[in-house]
């Protein structure tokens, strides 16, 4: 994707940070343009309330051709032409009519256009994107990805609350550096923001930012630990970072149902999870305008796997005191790739998709648990290959590169011993399906990166397992069963899947 | 006058663009027309079935749900015969969406038209469906994988040149059918779903 020398330059030139902050000394004076090959500044100038660009400039940094007739200022990229009058407001970009906010006018012998022009003219006519973001003074050129970054912070007991967000999403991946910062780092090429001013005296110093696509929090002489979850939307994610302070006086009230780790003392008689085991991601499948399968009494599968979801988190919170996500809490409607991006952002260590099945025989019925299935082809691709590349700040460093959506592979093992350890533990309380444990290329489990199976716990369209899934008693029941497997497979397989890790 | 100059120039401008778009659309459909035959083009659903009127027929296997529900079972129907694979792959998947006469039940929802068909030199057909094959779909991720390798199973049996079969939906690559199955990249035979 990135040539090498681009990346070189991209380290080397684009510093977000550095660029805000340049930008800030020079506020009015000019924009900065991030693209592939670099960063540079696209001068401005005020007259009267607006700020005005120089049709020279642009057509140099845009390879545009510029020409000054009589009474008409033409600029033409890729024979594509957009037709200026002096003095009117009106413009003709490829053949259609556009307003700016101000006329063409030229200032000390330059014409120059509103910074409008860019995306109201030169747009249309470009090819490649170009996105003008005025608060932060930065126009972008092409596919980079430069999401916004948002950070609050916020006191929560002796602790604090830093919410990053990023629009468009990023992925975000947190971890402490050194006693003294954590980092927050993005999958972006640049990142955009705008850090906070805020301090937690004794426990968060201050932020800064580190490179391109680093943030740092400063860490002060309190700082006892943090846990950070991200929550993944359409359009943004948001990171919750909680940093604990090592004074323990005045407990911090629970933040959100999602993330609390119940108190030592409700822990039951299990030991507590080592901590390769810690984080769950349960999957309610389908959702929203997407009702999936449909009983004849009128029981929906999005209904029945939300209602087994909620009941399977509390069931795993209150017994084992794991960490349980969702991937949705409420009848919406969830892409695939965002169920699977939850589990892997929030480093979970197991993924389980709940489903209930139908057939075109309303004979069939009894839970099936499947694994994900791969071609021979694919199981090939999937050599792990290491590439080197330059790291930020200079040196070299080698990167792993797996298919990311074929990520699953590398834990298929796992995902099949939990499937074999539900269906044991199901097996004489549930009816199971003739063939318990099945293989297919489901889309959900394919790009997990962790253990991950899918359970379908039923057939509705069998009259009485409708009536049966339905209800509370099969439920719990399931419920149980399910729990019982997972506490079989931490014991089992996640202190040695840790010690590799 | 500059205003009017100006506008006179867009004027004429749009009158233009929309003269070229007529023209252009015009090639277009007859460069594209006898590129992409649809299957109405082609065969007109279920009657596709029926003898053709040259009469000359293969032998095709056809798959439809078992009596367990859980695999698609093999059934020996007559097809007719065309001249090239892709023609010959269409007659098959015509046959194979046509509605099933009891006791067959097909996994293909009623409705469903092969809207277009590619075949490509490595062994990969793309079928295009009609939108019912999701709208009408029971749901379910057994019936969602009777339904897709109902379609595979129809070409990768039948075709020795056929090896994987992409689905699309109305001319695009989709996720899942009904939110289960992978169907970003072509499938190939599935052999544990198939008895004969």
């Amino acid at each position: 994707m990135f040539s090498r020398a681009t990346l070189v330059a991209l380290s080397a030139v684009l510093v977000v940070g550095g660029a805000i902050q340049l930008m800030g000394q020079n506020a009015a004076a000019s924009l900065l343009v991030l693209s592939r090959d670099g960063r540079r500044a696209l001068p401005l100038t005020v007259s009267g309330s607006q700020e005005m660009v120089g049709l020279d400039d642009l057509a140099t940094m845009f390879q545009l051709t510029f020409r000054e007739d009589r009474d008409a200022l033409t600029v033409s990229y890729k024979g594509r032409n957009v037709v200026l009058t002096p003095d009117q407001s009106m413009a003709s970009v490829a053949g259609r009519l556009i307003t700016l906010p101000a006329p063409p006018t030229r200032i000390a012998n330059r014409w120059m256009v509103p910074v409008d022009f860019i995306s109201r003219a030169l747009l249309p006519i470009y090819d490649q994107r170009l996105e003008l973001r005025r608060p932060s003074r930065l126009l972008i050129v092409g596919d980079l990805r430069v999401p916004r970054v948002t950070i609050r912070q916020e006191q929560i007991g002796t602790g604090a609350r830093v919410t990053v967000e990023s629009t468009p999403r990023a992925n975000t991946t947190v971890s402490q550096d050194t006693t003294q910062r954590l980092s927050v780092k993005f999958e972006a090429d640049v990142i955009d923001v705008a850090l906070p001013a805020g301090q937690s005296p004794g426990l968060i110093q201050g932020y800064r930012v580190l490179d391109n696509t680093t943030i740092a929090i400063e860490l002060g002489p309190r700082y006892g630990s943090f846990r950070a979850l991200t929550q993944v939307a359409d359009a943004n994610a948001r990171t919750v970072i909680d940093v604990l302070s090592n004074q323990t006086d005045t407990a911090p009230p629970p933040p959100t149902t999602t993330q609390v780790e119940p108190p030592p003392s409700e822990l039951p008689s299990i030991v507590s999870a080592p901590p390769a085991f810690r984080t769950l991601v349960i999957d309610a499948g389908h959702g929203g305008d997407d009702l999936g399968a449909k009983g004849a009494a009128g029981t929906t599968e999005k209904d029945v796997t939300l209602a087994v979801a909620r009941r399977l988190k509390g069931a795993i919170e209150a017994r084992l005191g794991l960490r349980v996500l969702m991937t949705r809490d409420d009848d919406r409607t969830v892409p695939a790739s965002d169920r699977t991006a939850m589990a892997n952002n929030s480093k979970a260590d197991m993924f389980i998709s709940l489903h209930a099945n139908a057939s075109f025989r309303d004979s069939v019925a009894g839970a099936t648990v499947f694994v994900a299935a791969f071609d021979a082809d694919q199981l090939s691709a999937d050599k792990v290959t290491t590439e080197r590349l330059p790291a930020v700040g200079g040196g070299m460093r080698d990167i792993e590169l797996v298919p990311w959506n074929l990520a699953q592979i590398r834990h298929k093992d796992q995902s099949e011993a939990f499937a074999t350890f539900i269906v044991d533990a199901l097996r004489d309380h549930v009816p199971l399906a003739p063939r318990a444990i099945d293989h297919a290329p489901l889309r959900v489990l394919e790009s997990a990166n962790m253990p991950a199976v899918l359970v379908e716990v039923g057939y509705l369209s069998n009259p009485a397992q409708e009536k049966q899934i339905a209800g509370n008693d099969f439920q719990t029941t399931l419920v149980q069963g399910v729990v019982d497997a997972i506490v079989r497979y931490r014991d089992a397989i996640a202190p040695a899947e840790g010690a590799a890790r | 006058m500059t205003r009017r100059s100006l506008l006179v120039t867009a004027g004429t401008c749009a009158v233009l663009s929309v003269v070229v778009l007529i023209v252009l659309l015009a090639m277009q459909r007859k460069a594209v027309q006898p590129a992409l035959p649809t299957a109405a083009a082609a065969a007109p659903s279920p009657v596709s079935a029926a003898p053709a009127p040259q009469g000359r027929k293969i032998k095709a296997q056809l798959f439809y749900v078992s009596d367990d529900g859980m695999r698609l079972v093999g059934v020996e129907r007559d097809v007719p015969y065309a001249e090239t694979a892709v023609d010959q792959a269409r007659e098959i998947l015509n046959a194979q969406v046509a509605p099933a006469a009891a006791p067959l039940v097909s996994a293909v929802p009623a409705g469903t038209v092969v809207r277009a068909l590619f075949l490509t030199d490595g062994g990969q057909a793309y079928v295009d469906l009609s939108r019912d094959v999701v709208t009408a779909h029971p749901g379910g991720s057994l019936n969602e994988m009777l339904t897709i390798y109902t379609i595979v199973h129809a070409l990768t049996f039948n075709l020795p040149a056929v090896t994987a079969v992409q689905l699309l939906v109305d001319g695009k690559e989709v996720d899942t059918l009904v939110g289960h199955v992978d169907l970003r990249r072509p499938l190939s035979k599935n052999v544990r779903l198939a008895i004969d």
